[in-house]
């Protein structure tokens, strides 16, 4: 009986860990900007060409960066979200217009509602690159220090938004 | 028949004019010091995207993005390292094909050889154990009458 015993406990040892590997998602790779000041841009904003945004502009407050795009398809998933989040006033949210036609976003904007605070045009991606961006929407919370606290690869959910944006503000702005 | 022939025509001509429509190569960059370093260092980075292609094979639009701010960091003078580092600091440790060696990753170098050894220990108590097990039997001489006995015996 006792033979059995080792490799048995050594399979189950092995079962355990393909398990644990078949849940986690490859997509979800931990970025290495989580804890780190959020890197300073300064690109000019969607609705206003002449108008440039930077991060700074947001020192002092707890604020949300979303990356999104007319083209990415889950952003559309996630834009009725956000426009609730929005619409309750926890905090501020830019949008980061990632390699996007102005028009097209303006249009998008337009069409399915504007949560954003402002949007930021990031037409060549190099803000993009920065920030550590693989997949859009992509969705940043940054605190009052300019530091980016959590980051949220895929589109926004509710159980997200419930469970670890939400709370994180609040935790935040004491 | 004869749609058959047609058909068998057509492709044959197809095949013969498509060449024309293809498009002309790309020029590969105006330095090629610049390209071949890019090739180099970018056959070492996975494309975030495509995870299991590298940034150098992979077409998805942040690979060629990645391409083109590594090629701007090539022709400021930074080594390879550097351009590595940037990007590590961007996107993590996942970018690189082989991991940098550091406490958090050597479990994952050296856990091959550790099994290798322990593997080794292993098979080596095993056959000391197994080895104290034989005893040696000598065969006394009536033993062997016996077993002659036996032998002719199967034989007949």
């Amino acid at each position: 009986m006792n033979r059995f015993l080792l490799p048995l406990g050594i399979f189950i040892v092995l079962v355990g860990f393909l398990a644990v590997g078949l849940r986690l998602n490859p997509r979800e790779v931990p970025s290495p900007l989580v804890g780190k000041p959020a890197p300073d841009f300064s690109v000019p904003q969607l609705h206003d060409e002449t108008a440039m945004f930077s991060p700074k502009e947001m020192a002092g407050k707890v604020w949300l960066l979303n990356v999104w795009a007319s083209w990415c398809v889950s952003c559309r998933e996630e834009h009725p979200i956000l426009n609730e989040f929005a619409k309750s006033g926890t905090a501020p949210l830019v949008g980061l217009n990632y390699k996007d036609k102005r028009e097209d976003g303006i249009r998008w904007l337009a069409r399915f509602g504007d949560p954003y605070l402002l949007s930021a045009v990031d037409s060549d991606g190099r803000v993009g690159i920065n920030y550590g961006v693989y997949g859009v929407p992509e969705t940043y919370v940054i605190d009052k220090a300019g530091v980016i606290r959590f980051k949220q690869i895929g589109p926004v959910t509710p159980a997200v938004l419930q469970q670890k944006i939400i709370p994180l503000v609040q935790e935040l702005n004491k | 028949m004869r749609i058959l022939h047609a058909m068998a025509a057509t492709l044959v001509a197809l095949l013969i004019v498509s060449p024309v429509f293809a498009k002309e190569a790309m020029p590969l960059a105006e330095d090629p010091v610049v390209e071949q370093r890019l090739i180099h260092i970018s056959e070492e980075l996975r494309c975030l995207v495509c995870q299991n292609e590298s940034l150098a094979g992979s077409q998805a639009e942040l690979a060629q993005d990645l391409r083109r701010e590594v090629r701007d960091l090539i022709k400021q003078g930074n080594s390879d390292q550097q351009i590595k580092d940037f990007l590590v600091s961007r996107y993590g440790d996942f970018v690189l094909y082989r991991p940098q060696l550091k406490p958090t990753t050597w479990l994952l170098w050296g856990g091959p050889f550790v099994l290798l050894i322990v593997g080794l220990a292993v098979l080596v108590s095993y056959l000391r154990r197994r080895s104290k097990l034989i005893v040696e039997a000598p065969l006394s001489e009536e033993d062997r009458k016996r077993a002659e006995i036996l032998l002719k015996g199967e034989q007949s």
